[in-house]
């Protein structure tokens, strides 16, 4: 029962959890993304057409990357280059996603493909409670749990990352060093938008192969507040994900037990979830507990620079 | 030789014409790359612009459809526009719409009220205060411990629409329905009247006079003048003893209950019931609106009819094309995007500086 919960878990939090990665790193250059949303959508449709008309998936996780990044970049011009409001701006990106999408996807109702199948690692899928969950999952969450690592490496590791912290806390420090601000600023909008993409894809390759309009239903905001729960970490981010995973797979399994509770109530659970994580988070930030970017949603104009 | 370096520098000149023409612009030049999308999909452009424009205001019923459609965007814009004043971001008025039908219809459906002034007025109240409370709450959570309103306002949408559902589905569900997910229909006494064998009806009317009370309130007023002064600089005003811990919840009350009111006139006014998905989205719509009416009051009722073209239009071309009405989200996403591209250029200018390191 809990081995199969905890499968159920970790396919639900998957596709959230690149959600917030590629919120997260849009968010540690100081740029707040709002069109999370829309982005989880266009990657969603971007990926099942692509894969659907290639019949090959690593053709459609191509294109879903590349189509968010390509949408995100309208974000991060606007942001970054013209230094327009980031809210508007990312509130305009998740609309111009729940409307392209609903346009172009029309032809796309109703297709199936062949999602991703599991892969059983060999010795550690047959481990307890977490061998099922953890190690006998498709090819995308094993790639989820390789770029938790990754992004953590950058950030802490390169002198790259180091670079992009800079830009999101102090970017006329980072300007006086000779660090590109805007290009750094850009490009992480860019990539975090794609890997947003690819949470998208998850939705529409992997979780419940097929498209639905608006399919991404909210998650793409619960990735926003969790980026704050998160404290802009990437292994917390794990943590957040899985946790709303686990809301999900819970409810689910009432629903299917056929509890005397209703469905529209059960599926309130992870929205509530998520306000009382914020709440709780964002206490936990005023007493010290990790620190947002200092930078996070300031347009940087060099005239400024004092 | 080098290539040429590009740098900005902030224009001196504040022309508020140029401000007020932009967002013009921003509609034309969206009109204009919408209609790549839309030939990309497979419908024509200009047949399609032509259509709306026929069905929106082409014929006297056209126009009052419009209204129709701008009223609840009317209340919505007002909403969302005056938080935005204070630098509160609400978006969460498509929640706080459905807030406001199921409190407006709650009260028609049980309250048992026969005198047709006492329901209409006990209805309207109900949905403005629920409305402001549930907005309400962000704006607490926000006074008290900075949590973030953007989140909490939008995730708190799903929730009112699910919760619209809930009782949709249960015990509010009509038993004549034939299993739809409709509440029964009102009586007489909960419903506003309608104008000239149309569907406009007095919420219409209800709505301007909201705007021109929001106008007045903000620009005649020193309670209105604070809340600007919070908005443009809040060290500052809190600095001059203006305390903004309270005004942030008084004011995303208030902007929920007026977002509140469009629930309201969409089930007494319009719908005559409650019913599943009461608005499609038109709490997203009023975000757009707010920005392109630059926060005043009286801007919101003129886009709001603009908005309103799109979404008659919108209606008609899903019946004759297919089009899902999900993309004149695409529509409205792109006219944002414009706006904020013309602002830059409204504020900056770009030089092109001669080699080496800019």
């Amino acid at each position: 029962m809990i081995d199969i919960l905890l499968d159920a878990t970790v396919r639900a939090g998957t596709p959230i959890l690149f959600a917030t990665l590629g919120a997260l790193i849009s968010e540690r250059a100081g740029i707040i993304n709002l069109g999370i949303e829309g982005l989880m959508l266009i990657g969603a449709l971007a990926g099942f057409s692509a894969a659907h008309g290639c019949g090959s998936l690593s053709v459609g996780l191509l294109v879903a990357f590349v189509a968010a990044m390509a949408a995100g970049a309208i974000h991060a011009l606007i942001c970054v280059q013209l230094r327009g409001n980031q809210i508007v701006s990312g509130l305009a990106l998740t609309m111009f996603g729940i409307g392209i999408t609903a346009l172009f996807g029309r032809g796309m109702v109703g297709l199936t493909i062949d999602g991703f199948s599991r892969i059983a690692i060999p010795g550690l899928s047959r481990l307890p409670l977490v061998g099922k969950a953890f190690f006998n999952q498709d090819a995308m969450i094993y790639s989820s749990f390789l770029l938790v690592a990754v992004i953590w490496l950058f950030f802490y590791r390169t002198r790259w990352g180091l670079n992009l912290r800079t830009v999101g806390e102090n970017p006329a420090a980072a300007d006086t060093c000779g660090v590109p601000v805007e290009r750094y600023r850009f490009l992480a909008v860019a990539v975090g938008s794609g890997i947003v993409g690819l949470g998208g894809a998850y939705l529409s390759m992997a979780y419940t192969p097929m498209w639905i309009e608006n399919m991404s239903a909210g998650r793409g905001w619960i990735a926003v507040a969790l980026v704050i729960f998160a404290c802009w970490s990437s292994p917390r981010a794990m943590l957040g994900a899985y946790l709303f995973g686990g809301i999900t797979a819970l409810q689910l399994r009432m629903q299917a037990m056929g509890t005397e509770i209703s469905a529209h109530i059960l599926q309130m659970l992870p929205y509530i979830g998520t306000i009382l994580v914020l709440v709780i988070s964002t206490l936990r930030l005023q007493k010290g507990a990790g620190q947002q970017p200092e930078s996070l949603g300031l347009p940087y104009d060099r005239e400024d620079r004092k | 030789m080098s290539l040429p370096r590009f740098r900005t520098e902030r224009r001196e000149l504040n022309a508020p014409l140029l401000r007020f023409l932009a967002p013009l612009l921003s509609i034309l030049v969206a009109l204009f790359v919408a209609g790549f999308l839309l030939l990309a999909a497979g419908v024509d452009p200009a047949a399609a612009y032509l259509e709306i424009f026929r069905e929106s205001v082409g014929s006297v019923y056209g126009l009052s459809e419009t209204l129709v459609k701008a009223t609840p965007l009317i209340f919505a814009g007002l909403g969302v526009s005056f938080a935005f004043r204070m630098q509160i971001w609400n978006i969460g008025a498509e929640g706080q719409i459905y807030i406001g039908a199921m409190a407006a219809s709650g009260v028609a459906l049980f309250s048992g009220i026969e005198n047709h002034l006492l329901m209409l007025t006990c209805m309207l109240v109900a949905a403005f205060v629920c409305g402001g409370l549930w907005a309400g709450v962000a704006g607490l959570l926000r006074a008290r411990w900075q949590v973030n309103e953007v989140i909490v306002t939008l995730l708190m949408n799903y929730i009112a629409i699910l919760w619209t559902d809930y009782l949709l589905f249960g015990a509010w569900k009509d038993p004549k329905g034939f299993n739809f997910p409709l509440s029964a229909q009102f009586s007489d006494a909960a419903r506003l009247g309608d104008y000239f064998n149309t569907r406009l009806h007095s919420g219409f009317f209800l709505a301007l006079f909201c705007a021109l009370l929001l106008y007045l309130l903000m620009e005649r007023t020193v309670w209105g003048f604070e809340v600007k002064a919070i908005g443009s600089n809040p060290q500052a005003a809190q600095y001059a003893g203006m305390k903004t811990g309270p005004a942030i919840v008084l004011v995303l009350f208030l902007s929920g209950a007026l977002a509140a009111l469009a629930g309201f006139s969409e089930v007494a006014g319009l719908q005559h019931r409650l019913i599943h998905g009461i608005s499609p989205g038109y709490g997203y719509t009023a975000i757009i609106i707010a920005w392109l009416a630059r926060r005043s009051a009286l801007g919101v009722v003129v886009v709001s009819f603009l908005m309103g073209i799109l979404l008659v239009g919108g209606d008609s071309l899903q019946l004759t094309w297919q089009l899902p009405i999900a993309f004149i989200y695409a529509f409205q996403g792109l006219i944002l995007f414009f706006l904020l591209a013309a602002d830059f250029f409204l504020q900056y200018r770009i030089r092109r500086v001669a080699g080496g390191d800019a």
